[in-house]
Order: C-alpha cells, then sequence, then structure tokens
C-alpha cells in the first residue's frame, strides 16, 4: 500500500509540490537565519581562533569580551612569564584604529599588534606578500576583505600607503583572516608598529597570551596566573564562550533572528500543515473506498505518514539545499557573510523542526482519516 | 400479479421462486442514528436472506435505509441491534481487525462515483484489493489485467481514470470489485451516473460476469430501466422491507 501512497502524492502535483514548497521555504529560512545567527555569534570569538598557538589569555580582570578592552601595563607579559607552569608568554594588542587613503576616504579598522619575534596571531593565509616584510618600517598587512573595502573594485595591490593615527602605514601583504564580528578591515602589524598607529596610552597592551609546558593543563596554569597576578586568565574555550555568552546576553541579535527562525517554523508549518490537510481532505473518499475495501487504519496511518515523510524529506532537502546555495553565492558576492556555512548542528536541528511541521501536518490529516466511516464511500 | 410500487410501475409475479443457498441472512436489523430529540431510527427489524448464484435489486425512495442496509450487510456500520451472518459467519462475532480482514476477502464493492484513485492506470486500480491482501505488485497488475479483459477493457490497461468514459470508468471498478473474487458484491447505484446505453452494458456486465454460483449479488438502484436484469428484487420503504419478488422479466 506504500506504492499506492506515493502514487496518490505524486498524482496530485499542486499540493504535492505546495506541501514540498511550505516545507522547504520553512527549511531555507530557519536553516539560513540560524546559520546567520551561529555565525554571527561565532565571529565575536574570531581574533581569538586566529590565535591559534595559545591556549591561555590573560587580561584585565573587569574584561568581558574580546572586543571591550582594557588595556594592561606592557610589563604584565614578564610577570605571567615568570609564573610557574607557563611555557611562554607574549603580548598582543587589538584595538580599533582609522584608516585613511591619501584622497581622504577612511575606514574604521581593526588594528592587530603581533609579537614582534614570535609573529603569534599573525595571520596564517597569506594571499600576497612576506610575513617577514611586517618588520620593516611602517609595515602592515591587510585582509583581502579589507583591501576590497578599501578600495572597492581594484585589484590587490602591495605597496599602497595609508595614513593611521598620522603616521604613514605601508601595505606589504595581503591576507585572509577569519571574519570579525564589525565587519571592518583587519590590519595587521607587529606590536611595537601597532601601537604608533594608535593614540598614546598609560597602558596599551590588549592580551598577554601564551601556553603552559607539557604537564600543565590551560586551566591549571590560569588558575596560577590569577593568583599570582591578579589578571583575568582564562583558558581559550573559556574566553571564547565568555565573549559569545556576552553578545548573546548584551545584544537584540538572539530576539530577533529567534524571531525569525519561529516565524520560519510558524510558515513553514502552515503552508505544510494547511496542504498537506487540503490534499487529504480532497483524498478522504479514495480513503474511504480503501478503508472499504479492507485497510485497516494502521496501514492508513502508514500511508498518511509515508506521504507526509515524502513531503518532509523532499522539502528538507531542497530548503538545504537552498540555503546552501544561499551561503555559497553570497559568500563569494558579500564579504560581510564570507565564512558563514551551514553547522551540521543547525542541520540536525532544522531536521527535528521538519519533523515537529510534518507530525503536525499528519496529525491534522490522521485525524480526519481515522474519524471516517468506511460508509461514507456510499454517500456519492 | 401485483404491481412492485406506483414509482416503478412495474408489474412482476408473486410469489418469489425458491433461492439458492443463503449467503446473507439479516436478522432483526435495526438502526438508529443520533440519540436523544435527535434519534432517528433508520431500519426497522429488517429480516432477510440473499441467495447466491442471483443478482438482487434492492429499491426504494431516497431515505428509506437502503444504503444504510447495506453498508451494515458488507460490515462498514454496525446495526444498532440484530445480527448480519455472511457466508456462515455472524458479523457480531467479528471485531476490529478481523472484521476488516473479513471484508477484504470476502466482500467487492462498486461505488456510484467510481472512487477509482485517479493516479493510478485502470490496471493499477483493479490490482489494488490484491494489494490490500499483501500480493506482490507486480503479481497483482498482471493478475488485474485479465480481469479487465474479461471486463472488455484489455486494450485500455495502461489509461488513467480521466482518459476513460463514465461506462469504463465503472466497468474498471466493477474489475476491481471482482479481482479477488469476493463472495458478496455489493453495487451502489452502479448506473446512477451513466447514460442509459452505458448503464445498460454495466448490468449486462454484473449479470454475466459478477453472478456466480457462489457469489451473492446486491445492487442497490433508483434506475428503473435496469430492473429487467434483476433475479429478485427487494423494495424498501420507512426502514422496512415491503416487498420480495421476482422481475417480470424473469417470470
Amino acid at each position: 500500500m506504500n506504492w499506492v501512497a506515493w502514487k496518490m502524492l505524486n498524482g496530485d502535483t499542486a499540493k504535492y509540490l505546495g506541501a514540498v514548497f511550505g516545507v522547504a521555504f520553512g527549511v531555507l529560512l530557519i536553516t539560513q537565519q540560524a546559520s546567520i545567527f551561529v555565525g554571527l555569534m561565532s565571529r565575536t570569538a574570531n581574533p581569538l581562533r586566529d590565535v591559534r598557538e595559545a591556549s591561555v589569555w590573560v587580561t584585565d580582570r573587569h574584561q568581558q569580551n574580546a572586543d571591550e578592552i582594557e588595556p594592561i601595563s606592557d610589563g604584565a607579559v614578564h610577570r605571567i612569564r615568570g609564573v610557574e607552569g607557563m611555557d611562554w608568554a607574549v603580548r598582543l594588542y587589538k584595538g580599533v584604529a582609522r584608516a585613511r587613503r591619501p584622497d581622504g576616504i577612511f575606514r574604521q579598522v581593526i588594528l592587530l599588534g603581533v609579537d614582534d619575534h614570535s609573529f603569534v596571531g599573525a595571520p596564517r593565509t597569506i594571499l600576497m606578500g612576506d610575513l617577514a616584510d611586517l618588520r620593516r618600517p611602517s609595515a602592515m598587512f591587510i585582509d583581502k576583505a579589507g583591501h576590497e573595502s578599501l578600495w572597492p573594485g581594484e585589484p590587490l595591490q602591495l605597496g599602497r600607503e595609508i595614513e593611521m593615527n598620522e603616521r604613514r602605514a605601508v601595505i606589504v601583504g595581503i591576507c585572509e583572516t577569519s571574519a570579525p564580528f564589525q565587519s571592518f578591515p583587519v590590519v595587521v602589524a607587529t606590536y611595537s608598529q601597532a601601537t604608533q598607529f594608535i593614540a598614546r596610552e598609560r597602558k596599551q597592551l590588549s592580551f598577554v597570551v601564551g601556553a603552559p609546558v607539557a604537564g600543565v593543563t590551560p586551566a591549571e596554569a590560569c588558575r596560577r596566573i590569577k593568583a599570582a597576578t591578579g589578571f583575568e586568565a582564562l583558558t581559550y574555550d573559556q574566553f571564547v564562550w565568555q565573549t559569545i555568552n556576552y553578545y548573546m546576553a548584551n545584544t537584540g541579535i538572539p530576539v530577533n533572528f529567534g524571531i525569525t527562525i519561529v516565524l520560519g517554523f510558524i510558515v513553514g508549518a502552515a503552508i505544510a500543515g494547511q496542504t498537506f490537510y487540503l490534499f487529504t481532505l480532497e483524498n478522504l473518499r479514495h480513503f474511504g473506498a480503501l478503508k472499504a475495501m479492507g485497510v485497516n487504519n494502521r496501514r492508513l496511518i502508514g500511508m498518511v505518514l509515508l506521504q507526509a515523510a515524502i513531503i518532509g524529506a523532499i522539502g528538507y532537502s531542497l530548503g538545504v539545499g537552498m540555503a546552501v546555495a544561499f551561503f555559497e553565492i553570497s559568500g563569494r558576492a558579500l564579504p560581510d557573510l564570507r565564512g558563514i556555512n551551514i553547522p551540521w548542528q543547525v542541520a540536525i536541528g532544522t531536521a527535528g523542526v521538519v519533523v515537529a511541521i510534518i507530525t503536525f501536518a499528519s496529525l491534522m490529516s490522521l485525524r480526519r482519516v481515522l474519524l471516517l466511516e468506511p460508509a461514507v464511500v456510499f454517500r456519492g | 400479479m401485483i404491481v412492485v410500487s406506483t414509482a416503478l410501475n412495474t408489474p412482476v409475479p408473486d410469489p418469489p421462486a425458491p433461492r439458492p443457498a443463503v449467503g446473507v441472512a439479516c436478522r432483526g436489523i435495526e438502526k438508529e442514528f443520533g440519540s436523544g430529540e435527535t434519534r432517528t431510527r433508520v431500519l426497522h427489524g429488517i429480516d432477510v436472506d440473499i441467495g447466491c448464484g442471483a443478482l438482487t435489486l434492492l429499491v426504494g425512495p431516497s431515505g428509506c435505509g437502503k444504503t444504510t442496509l447495506i453498508s451494515i450487510i458488507a460490515g462498514l456500520l454496525d446495526p444498532t441491534a440484530g445480527d448480519v451472518t455472511l457466508f456462515g459467519t455472524p458479523q457480531s462475532q467479528l471485531r476490529g481487525n478481523r472484521r476488516v480482514d473479513f471484508r477484504a476477502r470476502n466482500v467487492g464493492f462498486v461505488f456510484q462515483q467510481y472512487n477509482l484513485l485517479p493516479s493510478l492506470t485502470a490496471a493499477e486500480n483493479v490490482a489494488v484489493p490484491l494489494l490490500v491482501a499483501r500480493q506482490p505488485r507486480k503479481r497483482a497488475i498482471e493478475q488485474a489485467a485479465g480481469v479487465l479483459d474479461a471486463v472488455g477493457l484489455g486494450s485500455r490497461l495502461k489509461a488513467f481514470p480521466n482518459q476513460l468514459s463514465g461506462g469504463q470508468q465503472q466497468r474498471v471498478a466493477i474489475a476491481r470489485a471482482l479481482v479477488h473474487e469476493p463472495r458478496l458484491l455489493v453495487c451502489d447505484e452502479p448506473t446512477a451516473a451513466l447514460d442509459s446505453s452505458s448503464g445498460q452494458t454495466v448490468m449486462e456486465l454484473l449479470k454475466s460476469v459478477a453472478v456466480h454460483p457462489e457469489r451473492t449479488v446486491i445492487v442497490v438502484t433508483h434506475d428503473s430501466r435496469v430492473l429487467q436484469f434483476g433475479d429478485r428484487l427487494l423494495e424498501m420503504a420507512d426502514g422496512r422491507i415491503v416487498l420480495d419478488t421476482i422481475p417480470q422479466s424473469h417470470s
């Protein structure tokens, strides 16, 4: 009878496609919005992810996330290096500066200052230039998206000059970085150079990053640093989640995306549920005939669930496919969306939502089918 | 000589001839719908035996209880009182899936509106009762093709219902009702949606293909043009059988 159920579904192309696209549209909306939400939240921690070598992050004890920074004194790095169990520790600057082109056009940029000697925190993917050139006077790298933002439509080119804090900066390299939350260009210089590109403050060090020796866990190292220095010390994972949780709790992003995701669910459930219900309603006399011919309720339930499952599976595949295509195309066309893709957790979560939509649609329809008196077939 | 009814105005002989083996035995069948002040009694103690090997017509005005009676006989409705015995099996002893299975094996249906699945071909539609009985699809469709051939539609096996005339659709429905060789065939107004010629063809087909010494065939009809095909005529009025006779053509 499963074959009959499949043929019944296929026979009413309009309703079949209507229900499939109802699910697909809901899935597209949910997957796309949830993925962007996860991507945005994940971006808040991208500055940390780009410093892959560091498992220990030390900063001011009132620090709440990776973007709002209370500088600590430069000498802190020596105190951290002195904590027992630390293998190494280096300085890392992170701040926002203003970059001005010679023609006066300017943009806010995220300025990273990496350790002059070890280059811990420097970009790994170099598109043009040599990382060693960072040691040249006034040198800096810029990320590809930043270059396209500052010089839209122009080819990537080394040697361009910008002014930062009334100082000349020369682009000696172009790199890829993880997309930042603020969508600003990212420029990278050595720590000593970076501190020249910003207004002078008494304390300028954003973070001390490092790693413990073998046999000491990052958590243990952090505990020792806190005890010895009074600074906030977090493991990489702790800092990532602290930052994400901060944005979750202190911005309207979760609520706004949450509303869209709920709307996606409602729209998907409404379209798919209503269309599938209408499909069942129009086939009620056929279900009645099948009942009269000896198809029991268990097999009818199986038929309706199979029809719903087919709609759900095809709708889900289409919806996820459209979302993948969206991110694939938009990731290339819109730099702001680069790096955002569909996490497997979102794909599985959306599948769960589709199961809920399909269950809802099936229950509405099954009720009518199960309560149907087979004698209805004699009523014309 | 008596008159069956003023509406049909067809003279029939009296009394009926001796009948063959009983397929359907109704005893004290009553049926009520609704409750309290809206309670309506539709059938009032129907007692009737219907034999095999004959085509029995059930006639009467709208609302007289014909449809309710055949629904009860076919096991689609429970009577409020009384019992129906089909081929020696009291239906009151069958409950739930046992009754559904009994119906699937022993009862065939022909509906007024054909009720063919529009997305299945003629052969596939005919195969449905065999699929219900869990026969493999390929074998079921082969068997269905044979029955369609018997009803004169061997050349339209792959036609969809919307590609067939009303008469052809009803022939497909008859083939579907017979493909699993049921012992009881219940036809509800099989000619109501057909023109005179198609109606005659369908009745001739029922008479020639459906009637079988081990099968009971009951046809509910309003159509006075088909009375000649009946071997026996039961007329109902107000929930009772008021006349049980043999149509004139058989006298």
